[in-house]
């Protein structure tokens, strides 16, 4: 819509080497130049002002409140500095929510990507039912959370637990999911992998559909096996979605709640904080103490350490896709002449 | 909210549903105020959690009755929901026009009495003393209404405890555990003896049993702290963490687990408040066996109960006002009774027959009724209960789950209790 309105004012613009020796500009003349300059703008701006009203108000405002001791319900507030930051950094509690949540991020997204290439890899064979397959890895997805929590959480009892129950029934020891610390990241990051995996396998998937087959048959007529051309044709070309997918994990993983907050039935983490996310401790001093001050302070402690770890990913994925990113096939190729075609 | 404008309105809804009571049912209230037509078609929501025992039937009953009202009700599950959402839109709009509080934070709510609308001046004094009173600000405003209270009594399995040679009839039971928590621990040493079981459905309910029996727990009236030098807590905390643990199913209740366990025979006894009664035929409903017994340890205890309370921001306020009236009226009050064992906080309700000779099938036909009010009469103690009440219950609940699941030694598990309160 935008461009073919745009494109019948382009033809002045056209014109200007002698619009700019007339020098006096007709108003309609002006008013075309106008448009072809701040239509574009004005035609991105909603996004723009949308963000700036949901977006960089609240986290502007997240941040004056996290200076105050705030009372959320009558909307008032007293200025007192960073003492809040201080007490978050001092609280024993705040460290252990940040290993955890480190702990639970590479338990999840670690196998889930690893299985979410895999499961892509399989369904981009040619098999039978192709559609059925790849809808049905979607499903978990579909699913809301806070379901999959329940689930998963009654498997996961100590007592009786599906999962130990067969443990037991197999003559092992049943795992304490609920006290010791290993243990309940286990259990919440195979909560979060059965919810993800199929959703990153299907963008995967999409990014290996896009992989021109003729280098599959050159590949074949090479004699290289399947997992030689999984390996040397499939990966390399997977990088630039696979970062993407590195990313958006990262950042739902460094965010992770309402898996740990289900986990039990108080949601406070653990009596030790065994499972206390950053997330989870920000919602239980927010809506559990009405605390919003140090909220929002610690709203901001994650906000700064999901962006000091998304420049720490930036920084690597710039390196390890330094002449592959987002370039098109050629780079690709180059890529595949040098892997494949040089055996 | 403009406080003036806002306490004339106030004595005007007084006065209002004052008129109202009178001429209940009749058509053409008056009153100044349009809103306040009892003819104008009206919508009021109700919102609670758990199991008030607010039914269908009982609701249909004030449409009825009220041809112009129509009432809609929601439950959230647990009233931990219930307290972010309201605590979120107190003040701002968005809370139903009646809301439940539960006792233990109530206190936070009456932080705000201000912002919630006045009850009138017909339905005071129809409560227990402390029940009203802990509703009623400083400014003399009562702001809740009250629904039930939680006296305690014990309720235990009858078949478990002839299997372990203790006496199984309600007035041996009630003999055997007459005393202190000493005293009920004593027993719960002697099952465990013979049956090699737990008797106690898990400790932390032994510890909310103590506290409910303790004035000023975590702090004083005036708001000095006193959660990690009070004797009486150190008392308790060593206790439960000695004596109830080992002799406890589980540490903390509400878990998968634990209500999976009501049916199964894992331990023998729960400390009951009324409600606990429902709580536990929903969670059994196949076992047999299940009795509750006239004795509390060291006298009597509450444990829970709720208010009604009509945020002042509210459409309907003084439809919502004369609903809460109602609902928390004698007669409503033995009706939730009999729907989910909420135990009535009315004089007149306490005193009523109905109520002396109400009887549940599941619990062995034990006449709950009687056995309810004689626990309700041991009540010596309300518990005071301040805004930061929570936030201590709940790291002290913790620091037994730690000895509990062994993470923790008893004294380890002290200290860092002591270092938690200390970082509040």
């Amino acid at each position: 819509m935008t461009t073919t309105e745009a494109r019948p004012v382009a033809p002045p613009a056209g014109s200007e080497p002698e619009a700019r020796r007339v020098r006096v500009l007709s108003f309609s003349q002006k008013l075309s130049r106008w448009d072809l300059k701040f239509s574009p703008f004005l035609y991105i701006s909603p996004f723009f002002i949308m963000f700036a009203v949901v977006g960089l108000f609240p986290i502007a405002y997240t941040a004056v409140i996290s200076f105050m001791d705030w009372d959320l319900v009558r909307n008032e507030g007293e200025f007192i500095g960073i003492g809040q930051y201080v007490w978050l950094l001092q609280n024993p509690h705040f460290w252990a929510a940040l290993r955890n949540t480190f702990s639970i991020f590479l338990l999840s997204s670690v196998p889930q990507l690893i299985l979410a290439i895999f499961i892509a890899a399989m369904l981009d064979k040619n098999i039978r039912a192709k559609t059925f397959w790849r809808t049905s890895v979607l499903l978990p997805y579909v699913m809301a959370p806070v379901a999959v929590a329940l689930i998963f959480s009654n498997m996961f009892g100590d007592n009786h637990g599906l999962v130990n129950n067969i443990l037991t029934d197999l003559g092992l020891p049943a795992v304490q999911w609920h006290k010791e610390v290993f243990a309940s990241h286990v259990a919440i990051a195979t909560m979060v992998n059965f919810r993800w995996v199929g959703y990153n396998a299907l963008i995967l998937l999409a990014a290996m559909q896009a992989v021109p087959r003729e280098y599959y048959e050159a590949a074949t007529v090479d004699g290289a096996g399947g997992f030689r051309q999984f390996w040397s044709i499939t990966l390399p070309s997977l990088r630039p979605t696979l970062i993407f997918v590195i990313i958006t994990s990262t950042i739902g993983g460094l965010q992770i709640f309402d898996e740990p907050s289900q986990f039990d039935n108080t949601g406070e983490g653990g009596s030790a904080q065994q499972w206390l996310t950053i997330s989870l401790f920000l919602y239980n001093i927010g809506w559990r103490e009405w605390n919003f001050g140090r909220a929002a302070a610690l709203a901001w402690i994650l906000f700064l350490i999901i962006l000091v770890i998304g420049l720490i990913n930036l920084a690597i994925t710039r390196r390890l896709v330094r002449d592959e990113g987002g370039r098109g096939v050629s780079p690709l190729k180059r890529g595949l002449f040098k892997k494949g075609a040089g055996r | 909210m403009n406080t003036r404008a806002f306490r004339r309105s106030a004595v005007a809804v007084a006065a209002f549903s004052a008129t109202a009571i009178v001429l209940a049912g009749c058509a053409g209230g008056g009153g100044e105020e349009p809103a306040g037509d009892s003819d104008e078609p009206v919508t009021l929501t109700i919102a609670t959690f758990n199991d008030f025992g607010y039914t269908d039937e009982l609701l249909q009953q004030y449409m009825d009755e009220h041809p112009n009202v129509t009432v809609e009700h929601t439950r959230a599950a647990e009233s931990g929901d219930a307290r972010s959402n309201y605590f979120a839109k107190l003040g701002k709009g968005g809370l139903a026009d009646i809301e439940a509080v539960e006792i233990d934070w109530f206190a936070e709510a009456m932080q705000y009495s201000d912002m919630l609308a006045e009850a009138p001046d017909s339905v005071k004094g129809r409560w227990l003393d402390w029940k009203e009173a802990a509703a009623t600000d400083a400014d003399g405003r009562l702001v809740g209404f009250g629904t039930d209270i939680g006296p305690q009594g014990i309720c235990y399995r009858a078949d478990l405890f002839e299997a372990a040679g203790l006496p199984s009839d309600r007035e041996g039971v009630a003999d055997l555990f007459n005393g202190d928590w000493e005293n009920f621990l004593d027993v719960a040493d002697q099952y465990k003896e013979a049956t090699g079981k737990p008797m106690i459905d898990s400790a932390n309910s032994v510890l909310q049993g103590i506290v409910n029996q303790i004035e000023y727990t975590y702090t004083e009236s005036d708001g000095t702290v006193i959660a990690t030098s009070n004797p009486e807590i150190e008392n308790a905390y060593k206790l439960v963490t000695e004596r109830a643990i080992p002799n406890s199913a589980y540490s903390g209740q509400w878990s998968d687990d634990w209500f999976a366990s009501m049916a199964n025979g894992e331990f023998a006894t729960m400390l009951c408040p009324g409600w606990m009664l429902g709580v536990i035929s929903g969670n059994a409903a196949d076992v047999t066996g299940w009795d509750i017994a006239d004795v509390f340890p060291n006298g009597g205890g509450n444990w829970g109960g709720s208010y009604l309370t009509v945020p002042a921001d509210g459409a309907n306020v003084d439809a919502a006002l004369a609903l809460a009236d109602w609902l928390t009226a004698p007669e409503q009050q033995m009706q939730a009774f009999a729907a989910a064992g909420t135990f009535p906080s009315q004089v007149e309700a306490l005193e009523s027959d109905e109520l002396a000779s109400a009887t549940n099938e599941y619990f062995n036909d034990a006449p709950t009724g009687e056995i309810l009010s004689t626990r309700a009469e041991a009540v010596t103690v309300a518990p005071y209960k301040d805004a930061s009440y929570f936030k201590y219950h709940d790291a002290l609940q913790n620091a037994v789950n730690r000895v509990f699941d062994g993470v923790e030694d008893e004294q380890t598990s002290w200290d860092t209790w002591v270092a938690e309160v200390e970082a509040f």
